[in-house]
């Protein structure tokens, strides 16, 4: 398959990576080789097979509805690039 | 031309569970940011979400009252996007196995009876809030609700007024209330309904462009977003002979239209995937049996109860069935020994009359059915006249002290002594001279003032009946 | 007596627990070696000296208290830095985690705490466990200590490199598509990645989520049990973890292989497998069946699947796990960024480095509309044609034997060039997470370079004693297990 540079621009939107020009050539060729390696899944026909996205038969895994209070409050505040004692800070987002 | 307004509703609900969706924190309303948060809600590195009990249990009962078929075999997946209210960038909720799917929601609009299909329903996660601060130009995030559960509940575009509209919320409200999952309050905002609306000239089976409405915060706000949007489309077809653009838009309460939300915005790709945190749910044919069984009487049945059993109006069975707490504690004064019209009476009445100055819920009320049952009683004893009972009722109200003691204790027993009503209606009519007269001149009125100097006297505890037959008696011998 | 550390970590617990030597005998003598070898290998990215020796003290004085905490009491053990220590700098080797003190700790760290364990700090590794050679870490290359020159492997290269060293007992690594088993193959050390769920994740970063799972990187086979022993178990924070029955590894070796089959896959010693490496790993077979067990010769034609299936599955996940890192909640935030969109793009184009970049780029792709079915959807397809043919050879075989990786460590800097020849060298490991299985890489011997080779031995979920039960037999009989590369002999090497 064709790896276009757009494609490339697309996902890296998606994906909030902004690579620089010569960067962006290289991965793309990159990419387009690993992509292209994945062909050979396509021998494989799998038209019967359920995909299957959970190895195990776990299921139902459920906790009860109870309160736990977690105690690091500050902890979890404190390892932010921009916050106060209340809240992480963005750059305006709303008005 | 004629045009036809075809909607369809995008409503999420917020989960009545004491818990969020993933993690054991609070979902209380209200609290200072970020106090109500841990690794997991805040979506630090290498924590994972276990699923609450509750949030599968209330779902899979909305999803069969209301009418869904349930998918037994049901998947988490994540939904990602990156936006400072949601800390793991991505949300998880169900695309592939929404635990509802193909449900009906019977509605009625004045006489027309009609059922809204229910495309799916599905259990997601809330996202948290962020409010610009100003005084410092940064956008502050708070992930208190980052969690909460909420079920999304997507109708098939069936609707075709705001009428109708009003009449399927009204409904799913009062369901879901009634099943005890949701509290529904929209001014809390655990009651988000999104509307998708398009136009398209009567009689045509295709469906036009249509556009996405949030921020409808009141019923009223949706009624009139959807008066303006579908004004809007038609003009912008009809007048201006353009395309109705497919888009967001924002209601605007305060300039009363809608705006268009489209912004240079990142192209939206949400990448859905089967959430690997999570293992599938199943549930049983016994399960399900159990939450049937376990399935509240409804508002509706009771509503028809109410009138066949009780001899109640269609009107106030409404009423009494507006919320499932007005419901029970209409049930529980009836079944404490109250006539079920006097109860009924008593709670539009007074009762409501109380809650109401004192802005509270049925839910938050202290009086006791039981004690309210008793003051029923203690007037149809003839013990207690309205307007005392009245009294009592308000003095009692609020701690939900015995009526009887608090008769005693005031003093506002019913006068019933015929030697003192006697007494009281001949000083009355001796007082009075001009009234008499001017009642036997025809004046038939006068009564009313004489029966109250009457009741004066007696400091309102007088049996009324016995005083208005004392004072005919003697105005007529 | 013999060098403190060259005892595997059983023997040294139970030196400890009779009073030979004291716990801060033992963890003085592992942050002295640290100290001397982390300038020529770069095992460590965070060494936590203070807290260890605090450690000591406690573990000493349950110890002395009598109390009966377990074999591995008072061993001093290191940890990759993607598991999250309470309070103590957890990187990921990535710039863009910044100086992160997790608020919170990992459940095997919980685990570890109770059961006595001294932390001596936190090991190097590919960025976000990204890599098969640990040059991807934002903190530099971890080098092999048996050939300074050559990679240890990866992702758990600072883990496997630390124990080859002898800097530690044994380490704690993760294991997403052979994190543990190809460098502690490159390494010369016994590494096993545990049957998914058998070791809660919870406080794990994750790459892959379907496939990471955290296990132990040490000397030997015994070693693994004891440390297994410890961690696993049922975690009621992660909800993938497994209910069943864990624990008495240590107690139920036995080097008995009488009545057990093993399974050779063909597909796995033909091209592309260094000859060197495939006369090791076939030797592996004879002395297995010298402690009574029989082996055959299977077909497993999936293993042209593998690493494709597990490239989109575990890129795609990745994708989604490291969307959170966005220079909002924690790490590192870019400067001069002009609003929200440029702050999440400048950051973590700046943040992450291009192996990382290129499995976001990948897996967002995969996801992508249009392409969900074509490659995601079908790699689940795949996987679980993968898992069933899997199943198949374990109604069959008790275990299977095959090749870590198809080389010994490379040399630094061959690798990164040619990503794709770097996928498709994790050929051997990638299929035991694909099916959750539980996998041992232990030492087979050595290449004629003198580099060790890695043997793999894996079993069926939740077979983890069965595997440890004929890795323990065959470092019975060999020891291979016992050599140390040069420098950690107490020679120093440059």
């Amino acid at each position: 398959m064709n790896i276009t540079t757009e494609l490339v621009d697309y996902v890296s939107e998606l994906s909030r990576l902004k690579l620089p020009e010569e960067e962006k050539a290289s991965m793309t060729a990159q990419l387009e080789q690993i992509i292209g390696y994945m062909d050979v899944l396509n021998t494989l026909d799998t038209s019967d097979i359920e995909p299957m996205s959970h190895t195990f038969p776990v299921k139902n895994v459920l906790r009860e509805d109870e309160v736990e209070v977690f105690p690091n409050r500050d902890g979890l505040l404190a390892g932010a690039p921009a916050h106060d004692e209340e809240a992480f800070f963005v750059p305006k987002t709303v008005d | 031309m004629n045009w036809e307004v075809v909607i369809g509703l995008e409503t999420h609900v917020e989960l009545a569970t004491k818990t969020k969706i993933f993690c054991s924190c609070s979902t209380e309303f209200g609290g200072a940011p970020n106090t109500h948060v841990c690794p997991v809600c805040t979506g630090m590195p290498g924590t994972l979400p276990v699923m609450n009990k509750k949030v599968l249990e209330y779902a899979a009962k909305a999803s069969l009252a209301l009418g869904c078929t349930v998918t037994q075999y049901c998947k988490f997946d994540r939904k990602n996007y990156f936006y400072p209210d949601l800390p793991k960038a991505y949300q998880v909720s169900q695309l592939y196995l929404p635990i509802g799917r193909n449900g009906s929601v019977p509605i009625r609009v004045g006489s027309e009876e009609k059922v809204i299909r229910i495309h799916e329903l599905h259990m997601e996660e809330d996202a948290g809030k962020l409010v610009h601060d100003n005084w410092i130009d940064q956008t502050r995030a708070d992930y208190n609700r980052c969690g909460v559960p909420l079920i999304e509940i997507v109708t098939e575009p069936d609707f075709r007024s705001a009428d109708e509209v009003i009449a399927y919320l009204e409904k799913l409200r009062s369901t879901l209330e009634y099943l005890g999952v949701s509290d529904c309050k929209m001014q809390e905002g655990s009651l988000r309904c999104d509307v998708n609306l398009s136009v398209r000239p009567q009689g045509s089976d295709e469906l036009g462009t249509r556009t996405e409405m949030k921020n409808l915060n009141s019923f009223k706000a949706i009624s009139r977003a959807i008066a303006y949007e579908a004004r809007r489309q038609q003009e912008r077809i009809e007048l201006d002979h353009k395309r109705v653009i497919q888009e967001t838009r924002r209601w605007d309460d305060n300039k009363d239209a809608t705006y268009s939300m489209r912004s240079k915005e990142n192209a939206q790709d949400y990448r859905y995937f089967p959430e690997p945190d999570i293992p599938p749910m199943e549930l049983s044919d016994a399960y399900l049996e159990s939450l049937r069984q376990a399935m509240p009487e409804m508002a509706e049945a009771k509503r028809e109860r109410y009138q066949a059993q009780w001899g109640l109006s269609a009107k106030d069975a409404e009423l009494l069935t507006s919320s499932r707490a007005m419901a029970a504690f209409f049930e529980e004064t009836v079944a404490a020994g109250a006539s079920p019209k006097q109860a009924s009476d008593w709670i539009q009445g007074e009762v409501l009359r109380e809650l109401k100055e004192r802005g509270l819920d049925v839910k938050e009320m202290i009086f006791a059915p039981e004690n309210l049952a008793k003051l029923i009683g203690l007037v149809s004893a003839g013990r207690l006249n309205r307007g005392s009972a009245a009294k009592v009722l308000r003095g009692c109200f609020e701690d939900n002290a015995d009526v009887e003691d608090y008769m005693r204790q005031h003093g506002l027993e019913q006068v019933n002594d015929a030697g003192l009503l006697e007494e009281a209606v001949t000083a009355v009519l001796a007082e009075n001279p001009q009234s008499v007269a001017d009642y036997r001149a025809g004046k038939k009125k006068a009564v009313g003032f004489l029966m109250g100097q009457c009741m004066k006297r007696l400091r309102g505890k007088g049996d009324p009946k016995a005083v208005s037959a004392l004072l005919n008696q003697k105005l007529e011998g | 007596m013999q060098e403190l550390l060259s005892y595997s970590a059983v023997e040294l617990g139970r030196l400890l627990r009779k009073g030979e030597l004291s716990v801060k005998e033992a963890t003085e003598a592992a942050l002295s070696a640290i100290e001397r070898r982390q300038s020529g290998n770069n095992a460590f990215i965070t060494v936590t000296g203070e807290q260890a020796l605090a450690q000591a003290e406690q573990a000493q004085r349950r110890l002395l208290a009598g109390e009966d905490i377990g074999p591995l009491t008072g061993v001093p053990a290191a940890i990759k830095d993607n598991i999250c220590t309470l309070g103590v700098k957890t990187t990921c080797a990535s710039k863009i985690m910044g100086d992160f003190l997790p608020p919170y700790q990992a459940t095997v760290m919980e685990k570890l705490e109770g059961a006595g364990a001294v932390s001596l700090g936190k090991l190097n590794m590919d960025e976000f466990a990204m890599g098969s050679t640990t040059e991807t870490s934002f903190y530099g290359a971890t080098k092999n200590p048996w050939d300074l020159s050559r990679v240890p492997g990866g992702s758990s290269g600072g883990a496997a490199a630390a124990v080859a060293a002898r800097e530690c007992w044994y380490a704690l690594g993760s294991d997403t598509g052979g994190s543990i088993r190809q460098p502690a193959s490159y390494c010369g050390v016994t590494g096993m990645k545990p049957t998914y769920g058998a070791v809660s994740r919870y406080g794990l970063i994750a790459y892959a989520s379907s496939l990471d799972q955290i296990g132990p990187l040490a000397r030997t086979a015994e070693d693994c049990a004891a440390i297994l022993d410890v961690i696993m178990g049922k975690d009621k924070r992660d909800g993938t973890s497994l209910d069943a029955p864990c624990g008495g590894l240590l107690a139920g070796l036995n080097p008995d292989l009488t009545g057990k089959t093993v399974g050779i896959p063909v597909d796995c010693f033909e091209d592309g497998l260094d000859p060197d490496v495939r006369e090791r790993v076939l030797s592996v077979a004879d002395v297995l069946k010298g402690r009574g067990a029989k082996v055959e010769e299977f077909r497993l034609p999936v293993m042209q699947y593998v690493v494709p299936t597990y490239y989109i599955i575990a890129a795609a996940e990745a994708s989604s796990n490291l969307s959170r890192f966005d220079g909002v909640k924690y790490g590192w935030r870019a400067s001069g960024y002009e609003d929200l969109t440029d702050l999440y793009c400048k950051t973590r184009t700046e943040g992450f480095g291009s192996e990382v970049k290129r499995r976001i780029l990948l897996g967002t792709f995969v996801l992508s509309s249009g392409y969900y079915d074509a490659f995601y959807r079908k790699a689940l397809q795949v996987k679980h044609v993968i898992k069933s043919a899997f199943d198949d050879a374990f109604t069959k075989y008790d275990l299977i034997l095959m090749p870590v990786a198809p080389t010994t460590a490379p040399r630094l800097g061959e690798s990164l060039s040619d990503p794709l020849k770097m996928y498709l060298s994790d050929i051997y490991t990638v299929s035991v997470n694909l099916a959750g299985l539980p996998g041992l890489s232990m030492p087979c011997g050595f290449d004629r370079q003198g580099l060790p080779v890695g043997a793999q031995l894996i079993g069926p979920a939740l077979g983890e004693q069965a595997i440890l039960n004929a890795a323990y037999a065959y470092q019975q009989d060999t020891d291979y297990h016992k050599q140390a590369p040069v420098a950690a002999e107490g020679g120093e090497r440059a």
